[in-house]
């Protein structure tokens, strides 16, 4: 299983950085999202994989898997929503008040460079 | 009067205190202020002088209070002779200089300002001097930078002045830079950054393989600070300052700072060849290009400035020959330079405001119309040049006597030849002084119509005079003890000066009377030398000086420009390789251990949600240019994630997933009704090679490390434990992730839940934003691009979330009050009666929900935030910490037992708070559509067979 959990988040993480390193505001957004659940399964696996021992003290556990990971990570992930929230409203703002999605400012052709010597 | 070292660090705060009177007294008047400005000054003199006693029978004062222990920065205050010396000669002359600028600055000048300056620059050098620590030393030295930068350009309209304080804080600065790598290094050597201890450790400092790269470190600050070749250049473009500030900092103080550093190391770094070669050389040369530079200057003040070039020369070539009596001479010659060359720069002022020119050229004959100048300095000149009897004389002459018998790469005449060369030239320039500006016929074509000023401009300069005549006179009794014990100070000997002015056949004699009889023949020749230097091709400082900052400048740009040129995109792709690489470095750099854990059995189940999740990510990879494709896929895989989370034992991070994951696809869905639909492909195949293989290598080293992690036990203890078991009998809960959130760390949740409030009004207020600027009026016009469902709330859909509403809410109470014990709690609850609301207002409209809702959502989330302030500040009342928790058993008859914990209302602060912002975050959002102008409905459902006169085209107004 940890080589599966482990792969999984590789993944999502090379999803992740590819859809943040593209051009528009919106596989931006699925790219945060995507290392967002990289980033907490991450958080999560740092307290080990531990099957049938959620933290719920009992009188018959055997054991009890790390609660802390658990408690950080569920915050995590409310936060991220926050965050996730934030980002959408930025880039819709930007789209509305300037009426394209992306997010370079170095994009190919923005203003055609003027003739040398020409007057304004 | 012993006063033990309680005075030194009011000495050196003075200044500091002394530099906020102006502020409040310039609107008293010019002459009011400098009154005061002067009062602070004369204060820490008389401090001063009540600790000289003592320091006169060879004792050393010491102030000590630790600020910063752990980085050895304490602010150590010691007096010796040297410091005594230095202290002296900034407070005396600052306070002569106070006096002299009342009359210098015209009615135009901020006087308020110049005073503040001119104090912070003195409490900066008083502080250098009296430190005993060397990284309080480091933070007063680059104080003298900045607020000489001030002095310099205090005439801001004068572009000379702003690029002199350009050039001046540059190289000073950059030098200061220098030493306080050397003296971090110097420090680490000894263990110490305390003076008195370091300059115990002359042994171990020298035997340190760090010894050079820390002497040409420190040499470097102490270099630049004094203006010594190759750095000099900065020294003669820093007199566009007001002549005031010229005469103090330029001839007296800052540029001896340098000096004064050298001679405070003296014991610990000279005495070695490196030491020799290299102060002694560049104090050599520094002595002579200043001298025969100055002869050829036209301008008063630079000519004064390359002659203090060639001054601190020769004091760093004495400090350079590391033998005691040299130094003991360099000493007495910083007095004397002191003294005459202050002197002379305020003469040159007087000069300047009275016949408004500093051109020599365009002087002459002033002796008639200007004779007190005229005798003062005639006198400084005379000792400039070392014309017996003056205290210029007596240093230079036992200047000349160490360089006679000190050999240059054991050749014996090198030295001695140089340094006869550079007297020549020395007293060249400072015949041509007295020769070119007051003697000679009076002109009738000066810019204006020169006179002696009052008493106040001329007394300064008049009474450092009389100094350089009574030490001329009689040296051993003014100042000779000073000498001894300032000498005393820098060699840590007993050095005793016999300063006489007939030494008898010496060597040192022959080479005066040389220097005499040459530099006169030198200067009747002047305008036939003179012709030849202008024609001569000579590398300018300036340029040369341009060039370099135009190319650092251009380089940084370049830098700059490439790194961070606005594409987030660049940035993205720059800290993921850079991060990786870090990752990847430490990994090869430290080897792990062996696998400490076995690994677990493959369930079929989760290899499932594996190969979806997988897949998923591939598509959405594939396919995102699919807006809502991309959508869905990412919804299938935060429900893998969920199923991670419930098979490893985490049953609160998976409801919590669930619920997240739903609220962040409608907010997704609500923004992409406006977002273009499709992404355009726009990078080429080479970008997107680049991208794949940087995010592949990222996703790779990810993947590693997080298997490296899993296969092995935690390296410490984990504090976890400590949770486990304090959970029930502390938090009075048995979820402990619960307990945790609400109690352990019940501070980081409050933190985020206001971080969650925040980022929820950040959307408000975004979303107000853009409706009023030009997002809106275009929303307004806006129209949908694809045809809309005919019946945008559909019956079913209607009947069947109100018939839910009253369930999901019950839902969300029952998963809210057994979240202390069961999974579940505030976050979770607050989630699901989130979505039940969000159902609402999906089902049946906008303009319907709204009407019916109750209360504001900012409201609901500062309800939130003060409730679980309020219940943390609850256990103030019975005296315990913030967010301590206590829980109890209540017990109603009709209902069971149950329990009942503070927590619990810190947990219905959370699930305020969680309901207030996902609701306001989506509120904001759907407001835009309403903007659209939309149509919503005022009744519950669109279609209604029993209402009468239904609208034509289905919709309701």
């Amino acid at each position: 299983m940890e080589l599966l959990m482990a792969s999984a988040i590789g993944v999502l993480t090379a999803g992740g950085m590819y859809l943040v390193l593209r051009l528009r505001s919106f596989p931006v957004i699925l790219g945060v999202s995507l290392l967002s659940y990289a980033v907490n399964l991450f958080l999560f696996s740092s307290g080990r994989l531990v099957v049938n021992m959620p933290p719920i003290l009992t009188d018959d556990a055997t054991g009890y898997t790390d609660p802390l990971p658990q408690a950080l990570v569920l915050t995590a992930i409310v936060i991220s929503f926050g965050m996730s929230a934030v980002v959408v409203m930025l880039a819709l703002g930007a789209y509305l008040s300037s009426r394209t999605d992306e997010i370079d400012m170095d994009d190919p052709d923005p203003v055609p460079e003027a003739e040398p010597g020409a007057i304004e | 009067m012993d006063t033990g070292g309680i005075y030194l660090p009011i000495i050196a705060a003075l200044p500091f205190v002394g530099a906020l009177i102006p502020g409040v007294m310039i609107h008293a008047g010019r002459t009011a202020c400098a009154t005061y400005t002067f009062m602070a000054s004369a204060l820490a003199f008389v401090l001063l002088m009540l600790s000289a006693p003592a320091v006169m029978r060879g004792e050393v004062l010491q102030f000590q209070l630790e600020w910063l222990p752990m980085l050895g920065l304490n602010v150590n205050f010691m007096l010796d002779g040297l410091g005594l010396l230095f202290a002296g000669l900034i407070l005396g002359i600052g306070m002569l200089i106070i006096l002299y600028a009342r009359f210098y600055l015209s009615r135009e000048d901020p006087m308020g300002q110049f005073y503040t300056y001119l104090l912070l620059f003195q409490g900066a050098m008083v502080g250098i001097v009296l430190s005993d620590n060397i990284l309080l030393l480091l933070v007063f030295w680059e104080l003298t930078s900045l607020s000489s930068f001030l002095l310099i350009g205090y005439w801001k309209h004068l572009p000379e002045g702003r690029q002199g304080a350009r050039m001046a804080l540059t190289v000073t600065g950059l030098g200061g830079l220098a030493m306080i790598a050397g003296m971090l290094i110097l420090g680490q050597i000894v263990g110490s950054f305390d003076l008195s201890v370091i300059l115990q450790n002359k042994e171990l400092i020298q035997a340190s393989p760090y010894y050079l790269p820390a002497l040409i470190l420190i040499l470097i600050g102490c270099f630049t600070k004094s203006a010594q070749f190759p750095f000099h250049f900065w020294l003669p473009h820093a007199m566009a300052a007001p002549t005031p500030v010229s005469a103090y900092l330029h001839s007296a103080t800052m540029v001896k700072a340098g000096l004064f550093l050298m001679a405070r190391m003296w014991p610990v770094l000279s005495g070695t060849p490196e030491w020799f070669y290299i102060v002694a050389t560049t104090g050599l040369i520094t002595m002579v290009l200043g001298a025969v530079i100055a002869l050829f200057k036209d301008d008063l003040k630079a000519l004064l400035a390359f002659s203090t070039v060639s001054h601190l020369g020769l004091i760093t070539m004495l400090l350079g020959f590391g033998t005691e009596a040299a130094a003991l001479v360099a000493v007495f010659h910083i007095i004397n330079h002191a003294t005459f060359k202050a002197s002379l720069f305020m003469c040159a002022g007087i000069v300047d405001h009275e016949a408004h020119t500093r051109d020599i050229k365009r002087l002459g004959g002033l002796r008639h119309l200007m004779p007190v100048t005229f005798v003062i300095v005639t006198i400084a000149a005379l000792s400039m040049a070392g014309i017996p009897p003056l205290n210029g004389f007596l240093s230079k002459e036992m200047m000349l006597e160490e360089a006679s018998h000190t050999a240059w790469l054991n050749n014996p005449w090198i030295l001695p030849a140089l340094a006869t060369f550079g007297a020549v030239f020395s007293v060249a320039y400072s015949l041509r002084l007295i020769v070119h500006v007051f003697l000679g016929p009076k002109r009738d074509d000066y810019p204006a119509k020169p006179h002696d000023p009052g008493f106040g401009m001329w007394a300064a300069p008049a009474l450092l005079v009389v100094l350089v005549v009574l030490i001329g006179l009689m040296p051993n009794l003014i100042a000779g003890p000073l000498v001894d014990v300032t000498a005393a100070a820098v060699t840590g000997g007993h050095p005793h000066a016999h300063i006489a002015h007939w030494h008898g056949l010496v060597p040192a004699f022959w080479m005066s009377v040389i220097a005499v009889a040459a530099g006169a023949v030198l200067l009747s020749q002047h305008r036939r030398l003179a012709r030849g230097w202008n024609a001569a091709a000579r590398p300018e400082a300036k340029v040369i000086f341009d060039a370099i900052t135009r190319a650092a400048t251009r380089s940084s740009h370049w830098l700059t420009d490439t790194l961070h040129n606005g594409s987030i995109t660049r940035y993205g792709a720059i800290f993921a390789a850079a991060i990786t690489a870090a990752g990847v470095f430490a990994w090869v750099e430290s080897p792990i251990g062996p696998t400490t854990r076995d690994a677990l059995p493959i369930n079929p189940i989760m290899a499932i949600g594996w190969v979806l999740l997988v897949i998923s990510t591939g598509c959405i990879i594939a396919f995102h240019r699919n807006r809502i494709l991309a959508l869905v896929l990412l919804g299938v895989i935060g429900l893998a994630v969920s199923m991670a989370f419930v098979y490893f034992s985490a049953p609160d991070l998976a409801l919590t997933q669930i619920s997240v994951e739903i609220v962040t696809i409608i907010l997704l869905l609500l923004a992409l009704n406006f977002l273009p639909r499709r992404t355009p492909v726009e990078s080429g195949a080479p970008r997107r090679v680049r991208d794949a293989v940087i995010a592949g290598g990222t996703g790779l080293a990810v993947s590693v490390l997080t298997y490296a992690i899993l296969m092995r036990d935690f390296a410490a203890e984990s504090i976890s434990a400590y949770h486990l078991a304090n959970s029930y009998k502390g938090g009075g809960g048995t979820n402990v992730v619960n307990v945790i959130l609400v109690d352990f760390r019940g501070f980081d949740t409050f933190g985020e839940i206001i971080v969650l409030g925040i980022a929820a009004l950040v959307i408000y207020a975004l979303t107000m934003g853009v409706l009023r600027g030009p997002g809106g009026r275009w929303l307004v016009n806006w129209g949908p691009d694809e045809d809309e469902a005919g019946d945008r709330h559909p019956l079913m859909m209607v009947v069947i979330t109100r018939m839910i509403m009253p369930i999901a809410i019950m839902v969300g109470a029952y998963i809210f009050l057994r979240g202390h014990n069961a999974p579940g709690g505030g976050f979770i609850a607050g989630l699901i009666v989130a979505i039940a609301l969000l159902m609402q207002y999906m089902a049946s409209g906008f303009a319907w929900a709204e009407e019916r809702q109750r209360f504001h959502y900012h409201a609901v989330i500062a309800a939130g935030v003060m409730l679980a302030a309020l219940t943390g500040m609850g256990s103030w009342l019975a005296g315990r910490q913030f967010l301590s928790s206590s829980y109890g058993y209540i017990h109603i008859p009709p209902i069971e037992e149950f329990e009942w914990a503070t927590a619990m209302a810190f947990d219905t602060g959370v699930f305020l708070t969680v309901v207030g912002a996902v609701m306001l975050a989506l509120h904001s959002l759907s407001s835009m559509s309403r903007r659209t102008g939309e149509q919503v409905n005022i009744f519950p459902m669109d279609v209604n067979p029993g209402r009468e006169n239904p609208p034509a085209d289905g919709k309701e107004t």
